[in-house]
């Protein structure tokens, strides 16, 4: 097979006539997210809401189990609640919000809600970057029907580019198992194009943005 | 297992499309829908065009080193615990899936959105062996169930109508409460999502596509917005990534600028909902994820179109935009193109991938208005490669005789300048006659195909060339 693409490079050759093979282009960045004097949080929050999920900020970390179960009660949800085992959500002040039941680790498919943290937000496009490790399970992003994810102000950069830059490499130096860029709950048009949310991950995508560092 | 080759039916598929009242009623919406959409997203996208010329010097730039990019995607993908595939066609990618889903005795395998799934025809392959495939994506699901092929690339159920899709439902799931009101498109989803939820918990394997696969990194990429893709890879105990040669970009940036430009062009998003780049197993440690990690790198012909005048086609990013704005595709839908590809990506693949002998007429199926290349994320310039394979059919004695003749006829007297003149002005004048001052024909000799439908505009008297030399 490699000989057959091989074979194509050299009629590429053949027909380039010594000129010298198309060059990798440089990137275009838009300049929505990086112009000077873009204020990259009021960007992520305008873009979070066109892409249909909603978003609160509360001002500091022991606010957000009380904003939570304030989100559940108004969606009428159960106050069961799977959170991610890493630190910067497990050890948030649930005692604070005594009505919510919570468990830590993956899902199984039987949690209405997860609370998750980002590894960065991207105000381009009102994208949440997402990644998989011990203390952050991919099932946490895709089977519950409401997925809260938590995000400190100092998250939030302005391209895919500067998201990329955080995401923590494995052990050897490579991307972890799997990234998700999460733009808004599931959706579907495939029905007589009409667009509806929740089509098999989560219908709702809540943000809580906490207005200092995680 | 057959793979569907009717392209050559195109005309008699156009005429059953064009007075099928349902698929008419289904194209008008999405012909609706799909232009303004998109058009609203370029709007205020202004480096658009930019990233235009960005992503076509990409893909150009991949295609010229592609031995050297699927080697590095390789043996990134090995390093990181994975497995490669080379497989150089449909029948050898099929036996790799099987063997695969056999090493776990599968008995189930969930499957997100793939055209190369499609293309080589998986699941009726793996249904003939005792798997039972489950389509995840809403509009595949719902083809699936009604043993179809995809009618659009991104929207593979685009062809059925709301009321279908119900229709559906009643026959294929059992148990289903015959009461139970499903008379509007969210109680529709909500069964699907219930139905399909048990599939997703009970694969062993889970077989996606690929939109990019990224070489440094050893990575492939979904773009999806249902989550299913997600669900199908995360869940089994193995998953299988169908993709392409020409799929291979070399590093994350690179997807980025392909990124900014696939959504926008196919459904006018900013983004697509989820976007996920998976690489290799799940580690030691991770709670969840697949234990295996398998690429499928299908060929089937692709390498051969290498510096030749196709090769520009292997730039395709699967969009569907020209689809959209297609008034051929518009006016017959998905299915007329006769096999998984349509629209005038589809009249450009189908040839390249079948052979040209079975899929004569669809380099026919376009009126060259330029509108597929004008959207095309990737600039390929459709029109024109239709041309080329115009002029292979011609080469190759595939044309039909009439046609040939006529062309024939035509190139004698184009190489002939004085009487080809002297020929225009015989039939310019003699047309003028036959019109007696209306200016247009009701009927003409040799042109009934035209006339039967539309009166024929008749020359004014005197050839362009005349007019053109009286006024110099």
């Amino acid at each position: 097979m490699l000989a057959g693409i091989r074979a194509g490079m050299a009629r590429q050759a053949d027909r380039r006539r010594g000129a010298p093979p198309p060059a990798k282009p440089i990137p275009v960045i838009p300049a929505r997210a990086t112009a000077p004097g873009i204020d990259v949080v009021d960007l992520f929050h305008r873009q979070v809401l066109e892409a249909k999920a909603t978003l609160e900020v509360v001002a500091s970390r022991s606010d957000v189990p009380a904003a939570v179960a304030r989100y559940l009660t108004a969606r009428n949800a159960p106050a069961q609640i799977r959170l991610a085992p890493d630190r910067r959500i497990a050890d948030l002040p649930w005692a604070n919000a005594p009505l919510l039941e919570t468990a830590t680790g993956r899902s199984h498919g039987m949690d209405a809600t997860s609370v998750t943290p980002a590894v960065a937000a991207v105000a381009e496009t009102g994208t949440l970057v997402l990644q998989s490790s011990a203390e952050t399970p991919t099932t946490l992003h895709f089977l519950p029907d409401h997925h809260v994810v938590v995000i400190g102000r100092d998250q939030i950069v302005g391209t895919y580019e500067q998201a990329l830059a955080r995401i923590v490499r494995d052990a050897d130096g490579g991307l972890p198992r799997t990234i998700n860029f999460v733009t808004g709950p599931s959706r579907s048009g495939d029905i007589g194009k009409v667009l509806l949310m929740g089509a098999h991950g989560p219908k709702h995508l809540h943000v809580i943005l906490v207005d200092e560092a995680l | 297992m057959t793979v569907l080759h009717d392209s050559n039916a195109f005309k008699a598929n156009a005429a059953t499309a064009l007075h099928d009242a349902s698929l008419q009623e289904a194209l008008a919406i999405a012909r609706e829908h799909s232009i303004p959409t998109r058009a609203r997203a370029i709007e205020r996208l202004p480096e658009f065009e930019r990233l235009r010329n960005s992503g076509r010097d990409l893909k150009n730039h991949v295609i010229a080193h592609l031995d050297q990019y699927l080697l590095q995607f390789e043996q990134s993908v090995v390093a990181r615990g994975g497995h490669v595939h080379w497989c150089p066609d449909a029948g050898s990618a099929r036996a790799r899936v099987l063997e695969i889903c056999r090493s776990v005795d599968a008995r189930t395998v969930t499957k997100g959105k793939s055209m190369i799934g499609e293309e080589i025809g998986i699941n009726a392959f793996l249904e003939a062996n005792g798997i039972e495939p489950i389509e995840t994506d809403l509009g595949e699901y719902i083809i699936q169930l009604r043993r179809e092929t995809p009618s659009h690339i991104i929207g593979p159920a685009l062809h059925v109508t709301q009321a279908q899709v119900e229709e559906t439902f009643r026959k294929s799931h059992d148990g289903l409460d015959p009461a139970r009101n499903l008379d509007d498109p969210a109680a529709l989803m909500a069964e699907a999502r219930a139905h399909l939820r048990e599939g997703f918990l009970k694969a062993d394997v889970g077989i996606t596509g690929a939109n990019f696969l990224i070489a440094d990194e050893g990575a492939s990429v979904i773009v999806t917005n249902e989550g299913n893709g997600d669900l199908t890879q995360t869940l089994p105990r193995i998953h299988i990534v169908l993709a392409s040669i020409e799929k291979v970009v070399p590093d994350m940036h690179d997807a980025m600028t392909l990124l900014r430009l696939l959504p926008r062009s196919g459904t006018g998003q900013e983004l697509a909902v989820y976007v996920t780049f998976s690489a290799g197993p799940r580690r030691a440690a991770d709670l969840d994820g697949p234990g295996e990690y398998h690429v499928i790198l299908l060929d089937n012909g692709r390498s051969a179109y290498l510096g030749t005048e196709f090769e520009e086609m292997l730039r395709c990013i699967r969009c569907g935009a020209c689809l959209d704005h297609c008034p051929v595709y518009h006016s017959v839908g998905g299915h007329a193109y006769g096999w998984v590809y349509s629209g005038p990506i589809g009249s450009l693949l189908n040839p390249a991938l079948n052979g040209i002998e079975n899929a004569k007429p669809l380099p026919h199926a376009s009126t060259l208005c330029g509108r597929c290349e004008s959207v095309c994320p990737m600039r390929i310039p459709i029109p024109k490669m239709l041309r080329h394979w115009r002029e292979r059919e011609f080469a190759g004695a595939i044309a039909p005789m009439p046609e040939r003749r006529l062309i024939r006829l035509w190139a004698f007297f184009a190489r002939r300048p004085w009487l080809y003149r002297l020929a225009a002005r015989l039939a310019a004048r003699g047309l003028h006659l036959l019109a007696r001052g209306q200016g247009r024909l009701k009927s003409a000799p040799f042109a009934a195909g035209w006339t039967r439908h539309r009166d024929l505009p008749a020359p004014q008297g005197r050839t362009f060339q005349e007019q053109w030399r009286a006024r110099s």
